[in-house]
């Protein structure tokens, strides 16, 4: 495979954090070379957070990413910033509960799903974040689903029902990304 | 957990592979990019009857870890660059007294308070003796969290094979990412330590953990002494080179995560067709010129790279003197160099060597 990177951005408190470290988790789990790197910048209470998530098959270089292959954004500020950072036709998930735009590169990949209304009605609003995991491993296939949906579980090991949600609202994401990436 | 990948933070990694070192103690005081280090500690160690302590200040801290250390048993702190300075008169204590211990320094941006980003520029401070007098240190820099883990069992080994203290660098980037990690599988090497102060029979004279000698002939004595064991230490030089086996005509210099960085560069201009390798020192002192010196014959240029204004540089042009050019790219303040900042390093290097 060639190596490929993401960063997930959106307000601190949307669990960007999390799905980094579940996506990590399952490459892992599958054999391939991976980071995680959270910003770690003084950020105030409420502004954005975002981390990047490195994949390969060789050892990897670089955990810094200035223009990534893909960009889960999951607010409008998160949007503005990283949209104009991606590679040349990469990969733009976005959150259309909380982004009023649609993407303004002609070149990239899109993704559009509402995922704080999925969520909801997966019966946990705060699973939005595995709506978008969901749909970054449903446009890219980076990753097996199985092996995303075993990596929630055992970060959701003491909480039976967070897992549960957590992984319908990711199977959502998955399933809203496949044929609509263009 | 042994032989099994885990997905872990390299603070929360370091901390774990000193506690399988058979570090149960540990003092310090909280400062970012590495308070996960304590933080961990603060966890894991009362249960294991060990103590987590965290100082008043880093001061604080280091002298506690020279009674910890006096007592004989593994001791550690870690801190981030303007914590660590303030370690430094504890530390040449350590040192006088033959005390060991280790000390993790996860750099930031400086000088001053600078700020929380990943810096390097804490290279010459460490690699210097990083304290007064006449005093030297092993100095480990790791360039991956699997790296870390493993030099941790090495770093307490060392103290206590030298009676000194060891330290390991390592910066913000390296303390914050996670990655896969396995611990190995082998229990810590168990030292003698008659010299410790432990409580004494009546049989033997008291053990006395001390660094004062009044007497400049007893002094000079003590120091002659200390630098036999500096110079010993030379056998601990540790580097890698990596994609050198074919004489390459550019070789970069880089260690800790800029040389992780340098190895996605070189991979990509090696699929340009540029011949370029890597020297990474992983002991930064000892300077490891056992490992350089077979390469500056046949490589044409030198090309450092560190997130700082050039240090590791001096001690390459040190050794290459002007048998080989010897160039340098850094950047500081917490701005990391990026694969696309080496690349076109390296082609202006090769550009300008062959129009020489």
């Amino acid at each position: 495979m060639a190596g490929t990177d993401v960063v997930m951005a959106g307000f601190g408190g949307q669990g960007l954090m999390a799905i980094g470290k579940i996506l990590a988790k399952a490459a892992m789990d599958e054999g391939l070379q991976v980071t995680w790197l959270p910003s770690y910048g003084p950020e105030m209470r409420g502004g954005t957070a975002n981390c990047v998530v490195v994949i390969d098959d060789q050892p990897i270089g670089s955990p810094v990413v200035r223009q990534a292959h893909a960009a889960i954004v999951m607010n409008k500020q998160s949007i503005d910033k990283f949209e104009p950072t991606l590679v040349d036709h990469g990969l733009l998930v976005i959150n259309t509960s909380l982004i009023d735009r649609r993407a303004e590169r002609g070149d990239l990949r899109t993704v559009y799903v509402a995922a704080n209304e999925v969520a909801e009605s997966e019966g946990s609003g705060k699973a939005a974040n595995m709506v978008m995991l969901g749909a970054y491993v449903g446009a890219t296939g980076i990753v097996s689903p199985k092996a995303v949906e075993y990596a929630i579980a055992k970060t959701f090991e003491e909480k039976p029902k967070a897992a549960e949600s957590s992984v319908r609202a990711f199977r959502r994401g998955y399933a809203a990304a496949q044929g609509q990436p263009s | 957990m042994a032989g099994q990948r885990l997905l872990m933070k390299g603070t929360e990694a370091i901390a774990e592979a000193a506690i399988r070192a058979g570090c149960h103690h540990f003092f310090g005081y909280p400062i970012t990019p590495q308070t996960e280090i304590p933080e961990y500690m603060s966890v894991r160690l009362p249960p294991l009857g060990g103590t987590y302590l965290q100082a008043e200040s880093e001061v604080a801290a280091i002298n506690m870890l020279y009674g910890a250390g006096g007592a004989g048993v593994r001791v550690m702190t870690s801190s981030s660059s303007p914590g660590v300075a303030l370690m430094s008169e504890g530390f040449s204590y350590l040192v006088g007294a033959e005390v060991p211990a280790v000390i993790v320094n996860i750099m930031r941006g400086g000088p001053g308070l600078g700020n929380i980003a990943p810096a390097q520029g804490d290279y010459l401070e460490m690699t210097r003796g990083f304290g007064h007098g006449d005093m030297h240190a092993i100095v480990l820099a790791p360039s991956t969290v699997q790296e870390a883990v493993d030099v941790m069992g090495l770093a307490f080994d060392l103290a206590d094979e030298y009676r000194n203290p060891v330290v390991v660098i390592g910066d913000g980037l390296l303390g914050q990412m996670m990655e896969p990690v396995s611990f190995p599988d082998t229990e810590p090497k168990v030292f003698d330590k008659p010299w410790a102060t432990t409580g004494k029979a009546k049989s033997r004279p008291r053990n006395i953990t001390n660094s004062l000698y009044l007497d400049a002939d007893q002094l000079e004595a003590h120091v002659r002494d200390l630098d036999v064991k500096f110079q010993r230490m030379d056998v601990e030089q540790r580097a890698e080179c990596w994609m050198t086996d074919d004489h390459p005509e550019i070789v970069i210099v880089a260690y800790g995560t800029m040389a992780r960085i340098a190895k996605t560069a070189i991979r990509q201009l090696r699929a340009k067709g540029l011949s370029v390798g890597l020297y990474r020192p992983i002991t930064a002192w000892p300077f490891p010129s056992r490992a350089l010196e077979p390469l500056v014959e046949p490589t044409r240029a030198f090309l450092t790279v560190e997130m700082s204004l050039g240090q590791l540089v001096q001690d390459i042009r040190a050794q290459v003197g002007r048998r080989r050019p010897v160039s340098f790219y850094g950047r500081a303040g917490g701005v990391v160099p990026t694969v696309e900042e080496i690349i076109s390093q390296v082609e202006l290097l090769h550009a300008s060597l062959a129009a020489a």
